[in-house]
């Protein structure tokens, strides 16, 4: 994605890079081969932080899901080996059914309208017209604040007595709705308040790809007749598929990892309405005064099955289109 | 005459999109006895500064450390991540991309995940509810963007410069010291503010890892808010609004630099 900041290779400097190489001969080839080894001294914190805070957290969430914990040998250890009898106990719980529905339905909801609001949003800005930059700009608010802040201000502007949205509801002679508080609506809530947050980064990456179609392509359209629609099916979508393609991708990828604004809005209440796999999650290893840490890593561990799943599509689809 | 017709639309559309944001503002400053007034008070007009006397009697200290964490996890993310772009750029690692695959793969594990991996082991280490534990977790959320972001940077600067070092007399660490760096800047920046922006906004690691210690972040301070004093909107979202202080510096004095960030494809969990 092409922005003004982000430096691109020179052009050129490839083959002056391998000019000098050959000019300067083997000494140059062994200090390249050298530098191949010191490159690693670089990398050597990331790499030790890597495997200590990444890779050492994910084998312990394993372990602690094949364990049979109570909050004793949590801290003390010595828990029982138990196989896969913690998976077995969530794949059977009441919970997990509801839980994978809500998340796919959560996920699919939210990347739909997203970026679909955010496509619409990115055509409309890429009309230039005065302000536009200023706007664009100030759309990016939702995006920024802490989600803490985005979920406590949904859950007043949500609350069923003194909420503006129950207000403006009545006002157009509908009676008021228990946004947070019925198991009908909790679902739909903290899927509203998750379109608002993600609005912006669609638009943003979006927009980007827009401005990567040279103009002089639409210059054509517009001369043999095209009309707006069909400059829109026939020239914008098909040279926005890449770009879409992992905008929909790493909207999936953050989408399934939504934890704080349901937890903050409803804690995935009433009655496990909104309840998704990673509140579940949370909620059993943390949300309760006895805690199954055990069962709530297994979840986890389901949860990061779809995260990959859907991680390797998002590189394999980049591959495919950036040689 | 139709680019007024635009900018007009532009405006309605921008306002809609950022009504909660005003509703924010606007609740922060609105009187105990006006909460639940029907139809609600729109304007802040005849408002308090109840809630912000509230705030500044009760949170400071919240954001006093969420202002260290934040600090905390942009000096670990810029330590670690930096030369680790430097190397996977114009070194040429043996294993980069496999290096780089580990990375992408990092940013995509749900943070509920390494919660509770990170709670096995700090209960072992003794490092739940301390400010080196919680800055270390957080440094989690930006450590791999940042090397894809310092990488992506610095295969931009041109050979030449770093050649030119070299035959200096330079070594590898001075050459990344005093070349590299300084031309990088634009980097460091964009690395930094999304760090600070993102340990700033984190609830998962706080919630889990600092949820008994003496100094909490603001996000469990507003999160403590919301379920003690379910009554006192005004200073609920007074804490709000202040918390969104650093968001809005940022977008103010570096919108540049953010647009950069989620151009390459910024995170946000």
């Amino acid at each position: 994605m092409p922005d003004q900041t982000t430096p691109t290779p020179r052009r050129g400097g490839g083959a002056a890079r391998v000019a000098g190489r050959q000019a300067t001969g083997r000494r140059t080839a062994d200090r390249w081969t050298a530098d191949r080894w010191t490159a690693w001294a670089f990398l050597a914190p990331v790499a030790g932080y890597l495997l200590a805070f990444y890779a050492y957290p994910l084998y312990r969430n394993v372990e602690l899901s094949l364990r049979e914990y109570t909050v004793r040998s949590f801290v003390q250890g010595g828990a029982p080996f138990a196989g896969l009898d913690n998976y077995r106990r969530v794949l059977t719980d009441a919970t997990f059914g509801p839980a994978l529905w809500h998340t796919v339905v959560f996920t699919l909801a939210s990347l739909v309208f997203q970026f679909g609001i955010g496509m619409a949003l990115a055509l409309f800005f890429h009309r230039h017209f005065p302000l536009a930059r200023t706007l664009r700009a100030l759309f990016l608010v939702p995006w920024l604040l802490p989600l803490i802040v985005s979920a406590s201000t949904w859950s007043w502007l949500l609350n069923s007595d003194a909420g503006v949205v129950n207000a403006a509801l009545e006002a157009l002679g509908v009676g008021p709705v228990n946004w947070l508080t019925s198991p009908r609506w909790s679902l739909l809530s903290v899927i509203i308040a998750n379109i608002w947050i993600g609005v912006p980064f669609n638009l943003v990456v979006l927009y980007s790809g827009l401005q990567s179609i040279p103009a002089t392509v639409y210059e054509a359209a517009a001369l043999d007749g095209a009309g707006g629609w069909q400059r829109f099916w026939r020239i914008t979508f098909p040279l926005l598929r890449p770009v879409s393609a992992i905008t929909l991708l790493l909207g999936l990828i953050y989408t399934l990892k939504v934890f704080d604004i349901i937890w903050i809005m409803t804690r995935g209440g009433p009655t496990d309405s909104s309840t998704t796999l990673a509140t579940w999650s949370y909620r059993l290893g943390f949300g309760t005064l006895l805690p199954s840490f055990g069962p709530g890593a297994a979840v986890g561990n389901l949860l990061i099955v779809m995260a990959l799943v859907a991680g390797l599509s998002y590189l394999r689809v980049r591959r495919r289109l950036q040689p | 005459m139709r680019r007024l017709i635009r900018t007009t639309v532009g405006v309605a559309l921008t306002a809609v999109m950022l009504f909660p944001v005003y509703w924010m503002i606007n609740v922060s400053f609105t009187r105990e006895q006006d909460m639940r007034a029907d139809p609600p008070h729109l304007t802040p007009v005849g408002g308090t500064l109840e809630g912000y006397r509230a705030v500044l009697d009760q949170q400071l200290p919240y954001l006093g450390t969420s202002l260290l964490v934040g600090l905390g996890t942009v000096a670990l993310t810029l330590v670690l991540a930096a030369p680790a772009g430097y190397a996977l750029a114009k070194l040429r690692p043996v294993g980069g991309g496999l290096f780089s695959f580990a990375l992408l793969i990092a940013q995509m594990i749900p943070g509920i995940i390494m919660a509770m991996g990170f709670y096995a082991i700090y209960l072992e280490l003794g490092l739940l509810n301390t400010l080196p534990g919680l800055i270390l977790a957080d440094s989690t959320l930006a450590v791999p963007f940042g090397v894809l972001i310092f990488t992506a940077f610095m295969s931009g600067i041109p050979q030449e410069l770093m050649q030119a070092a070299v035959v200096d007399g330079a070594g590898r660490l001075r050459t990344f010291w005093s070349v590299v760096l300084p031309v990088s800047r634009n980097s460091i920046v964009t690395v930094s503010l999304f760090a600070f922006l993102w340990s700033w906004s984190d609830f998962i690691y706080a919630s889990t890892l600092d949820g008994g210690g003496d100094r909490q972040p603001i996000t469990l301070g507003i999160y403590q808010y919301i379920g003690n004093n379910n009554q006192q909107w005004n200073a609920i979202m007074a804490t709000a609004v202040l918390a969104s202080v650093p968001a809005t510096v940022l977008l103010v004095l570096a919108q540049r630099y953010v647009a950069a960030g989620v151009a390459a494809g910024a995170v946000k969990d």
